[in-house]
Parts: structure tokens; C-alpha cells; sequence
């Protein structure tokens, strides 16, 4: 039988996928249908509906479900250093998809993040003791 | 203008995601993920006034970053951002009362510092 903290590790470690994948994947697919220029009001809708844009806002809204899920058990002060290895693919799919330049600097960036990451995720548990927060419900 | 549209999406990206985490813990852990489950949580959630806010908070962010997009490269655009890291892990301290133990701060600061070498 898995552990109480085993199974909340395995879940957060689904989700926290997920996350980041959307994350990276919707970014780059509004990068991708982005027109050069948005001149008026109406065109931040219209360019929603043009093809790449509307799959990066279904990715991005995947992202933000997924995130909701992960923080209703996991610590913000966890979330963020764990899921901000999506910044690292981003720098990863400018380089490979979109031919963007990464220097020497970037790269030192890019392995202090995944340091950092590899600190939080791998060294403690995802949410705080509860029960706290002013809140009334929490033990449930 | 790029840096109006930057601080645009960095405030408002910040007062989401700590209205998004408040509203997430006083909801509970989501431990059904089957489409039933998953919709009844909706269902809820949609009357939580911290989701409200955060939803509010990351529409204003979403249009900021479209409009940032059209003049940054991807790969300047998503780290700069992440300012909103530093402030939320203390935020994530003192409004959300985390015990932020030091890997914590230490991973975020690498994170941090990380973030800055890749978008100088």
C-alpha cells in the first residue's frame, strides 16, 4: 500500500507535468499565430479565432485547470519552482522551433533554474502542515 | 512601451495566481479526476470569489502578454515574467502563510537568478 505522502508525490508529479507542458505548448502556439501588429480592440478577439492562437488559448486554459487542481493541495511556494522548469523548454522550443538565439549566459540560466528545481521538488513535501489559514474549512 | 506592458502583466499575473492559490486551498484537495467529479468541483468553484478574482486577474494578464507577443521574441517574453516568482514566494510566506523552509528560498532564489541570466 502506498503512503499518504507517496500518492500526494505521485499525484503532484502528474500534474505538475501537465502544467508545464500546457504551459510551454500554449505559449509557443501564440507565438506562433501572433500577427506582427494588433491595431484595434476587436482584432485581440478576432486573432483568438485564427488557428495556432485558438490551440495555444485551449493549452493555456488546460494550464490554468491543471494549476488550479495542483494548488488545491500544494503549496504555492512549491508550485512555482517546480513548474518554472516550463521556463527552460520555452527557451528549448524558441532555440529548436522558432530559430531563436541561445547565448552562453542563457545556458548558465537555464542550469540554475533546473538547480533550483531539483532543490524544491526533490527535497521537500509539497504542502505545508495544515490545518492554518484563517479559513474555517480546512480538514476536510 | 514594452516595460508598461511588462508591468502591466507582472501585477496583475501576481494578484491572480495568490487569488488562484487562496481560493484552491479553501475549496480542499481535488482527489476525484473523473469528468463527473471534476465538473461538480466546477460547479463550485465558480461561486468561490478568489477563482472569480484570479480568472478577472489573468483575463487582464492574457491580453497584456497578446499584446507584449507581437513585439518581444518567446523566448524574452516568458522569462521576464517571471518577476511575479520572487514577489509570490513572498507572498506565498506572509498572505498565505506557508512555511517557506530555506531549500525553498534557495531554490527560488536560483530560480530567480536563473530567470534573469536567461532574459538579459
Amino acid at each position: 500500500m502506498p503512503t499518504e505522502s507517496a500518492r500526494l508525490r505521485l499525484k503532484t508529479w502528474i500534474c505538475a507535468t501537465v502544467v508545464v507542458l500546457s504551459n510551454v505548448f500554449g505559449n509557443f502556439f501564440m507565438k506562433r499565430g501572433m500577427p506582427a501588429q494588433l491595431a484595434s480592440p476587436l482584432q485581440y478577439i478576432t486573432v483568438l479565432f485564427q488557428p495556432w492562437v485558438s490551440l495555444g488559448v485551449l493549452l493555456l486554459i488546460l494550464w490554468l485547470l491543471s494549476r488550479m487542481a495542483l494548488l488545491s493541495w500544494a503549496d504555492l511556494s512549491y508550485v512555482l519552482p517546480v513548474t518554472s522548469v516550463g521556463y527552460v523548454l520555452v527557451a528549448f522550443a524558441g532555440k529548436i522551433l522558432l530559430n531563436e538565439q541561445i547565448t552562453a549566459r542563457r545556458w548558465g540560466g537555464i542550469l540554475l533554474i533546473v538547480a533550483g528545481v531539483a532543490l524544491v521538488s526533490g527535497g521537500s513535501v509539497p504542502q505545508t502542515a495544515r490545518p492554518r489559514v484563517s479559513g474555517t474549512e480546512e480538514l476536510r | 512601451m514594452t516595460w508598461f506592458w511588462i508591468g502591466i502583466i507582472v501585477a496583475s499575473t501576481t494578484v491572480g495566481e495568490v487569488l488562484q492559490a487562496m481560493g484552491m486551498r479553501r475549496h480542499g484537495e481535488i482527489r476525484d479526476f473523473r469528468p463527473g467529479a471534476l465538473g461538480r468541483a466546477a460547479a463550485v468553484l465558480v461561486r468561490n470569489r478568489f477563482v472569480i478574482g484570479s480568472v478577472v486577474s489573468m483575463a487582464v494578464s492574457f491580453f497584456a502578454y497578446m499584446r507584449l507577443l507581437t513585439v518581444a521574441d518567446l523566448s524574452f517574453a516568458v522569462p521576464v515574467t517571471a518577476v511575479t516568482f520572487a514577489i509570490e514566494t513572498a507572498l506565498a510566506k506572509y498572505v498565505l502563510r506557508e512555511r517557506v523552509n530555506w531549500l525553498r528560498w534557495t531554490g527560488a532564489a536560483l530560480v530567480i537568478c536563473g530567470v534573469a541570466l536567461v532574459s538579459a
